[in-house]
């Protein structure tokens, strides 16, 4: 399953409801069937660290390994593989 | 309720001009102004336009501006905050005039409109606009989600060519700081709940390292970073409490090390500020910043997840050696 941010968020994805809404009503579903996750950021300029947080951090606490073996992040600028990496790095330290 | 307008209402001078606000007698609010000239932060008339949002248009007083550059209370759109008519007639703003007038922010669908269409009138090229918009949609998100508002957010923001520089202010009046951080963390003071809404990984949601599905606690640790990294203001002030980030030294080169005690941070503080009843955030941005905006979150990333092992490190047991 592909989600496409820019069809959801917008170009600057920032809308936390929108992020819980595709967490629960696609990621997770998608993660339940052992489905494979491409999350794609093409044509979004940037997005904020609480927007990838609502998106993915209740997801890598309890889908844990699922996430690194299903979940995959498509068409992101180096501002938006910085704030999936922040949320990523301290998901697994806490 | 008194607010007096400076000639030198900037963050800078930022205790001054809450000297001159006198919180007493909250049914009605009096503003004053500089009789030859004013010069305003953004943030100043967030306060005015969410104080006056409590009143009654009859309850709220402004003196005839007599200053040179009165217009610009217009311009921002203060007197129709306050239910007032404008003395002045405002044509269409000149390119240089760069601003985003007060408005007010009831949801996140208005945040999201907010972000897409209003920003662009300040005409920033694109990887600085992501950085106001990163600010606003953070700030702004934390008032509608924290700050249980009857009357949302106000904003308003402007370009100042001389400095390159955007001065943004948001201000509610909701429950404040304290009453939202204490929920999951100890606050004895206004100041005390200030520095922990600060500190990387503290949110008033829960007790757990790293937040809720929906809050981490770093929205305010971020945009502070943001601007340690670019030598900038930031003011934090809810109930006494006030915080402002100073201005670094200049001679510090490269990336300045972030900290995650904001006590560590060079800062100026008092817990006697006039009483504001509710939260009020001001932020300058450089636009002259060299380092690129993914450099900068990656310094943060280090410090970020530095403090989240820290914190979870002090909180391990010992072996009991007897």
């Amino acid at each position: 399953m592909t989600l496409n941010i820019k069809k959801y968020a917008g170009e600057f994805a920032e809308n936390k409801d929108t992020a819980r809404e595709l967490r629960i009503g696609k990621i997770i579903p998608a993660l339940r069937s052992k489905k494979k996750v491409v999350v794609d950021f093409s044509g979004v300029s940037g997005t904020t660290q609480s927007f990838v947080h609502a998106l993915i951090s209740d997801v890598i606490r309890k889908y844990g390994d699922d996430v690194y073996k299903l979940v995959f992040f498509k068409g992101c600028s180096p501002v938006i593989k910085e704030v999936i990496s922040i949320v990523f790095e301290y998901m697994q330290e806490s | 309720m008194k607010i007096y307008l400076s000639n030198s209402d900037y963050l800078r001078n930022f205790e001054s001009f809450l000297r001159s606000f006198d919180p007493s007698d909250p049914s009605k609010l009096e503003i004053t102004t500089h009789d030859r000239w004013i010069n305003v932060h953004p943030v100043v008339l967030t306060m005015i336009a969410a104080l006056a949002r409590q009143l009654r248009s009859k309850d709220i007083f402004i003196d005839e501006v007599t200053a040179a550059s009165g217009h610009y209370l217009a311009r921002m759109g203060l007197y129709e905050a306050i239910g007032k008519r404008s003395p002045f007639s405002i044509s269409e703003h000149e390119p240089a005039g760069r601003f985003i007038p007060l408005t007010q922010i009831h949801n996140q669908m208005e945040q999201s409109r907010f972000i897409t269409e209003v920003i662009p009138l300040l005409h920033l090229p694109s990887n600085r606009a992501d950085a106001i918009k990163y600010t606003i949609g953070e700030l702004v998100r934390n008032v509608l989600e924290h700050a249980k508002s009857r009357h949302g957010a106000f904003v308003a923001a402007q370009y100042y060519p001389n400095a390159n520089n955007v001065r943004l202010g948001i201000c509610d009046t909701g429950v404040g700081i304290k009453k939202t951080i204490s929920v999951s963390w100890p606050a004895r003071t206004d100041l005390d709940a200030i520095k922990l809404a600060l500190t990387p990984g503290i949110t008033g949601k829960t007790k757990r390292e790293g937040g809720t599905a929906a809050n981490a606690g770093a929205g305010l640790f971020f945009i502070k970073s943001m601007a340690m990294v670019s030598r900038d203001y930031l003011v934090v002030y809810s109930g006494s409490g006030l915080y402002k980030l100073t201005k670094r030294d200049k001679r510090t080169k490269g990336f300045p090390r972030l900290r995650v005690n904001p006590d560590r941070d060079k800062h100026a503080e008092t817990n006697g500020a006039s009483y504001f009843p509710g939260t009020v955030v001001a932020v300058d941005i450089s636009l002259n910043q060299t380092r690129e905006f993914t450099e900068l979150l990656s310094v943060i990333r280090s410090a970020y997840t530095k403090a989240i092992r820290e914190r979870k490190r002090d909180t391990y047991k010992s072996p009991q050696f007897i």
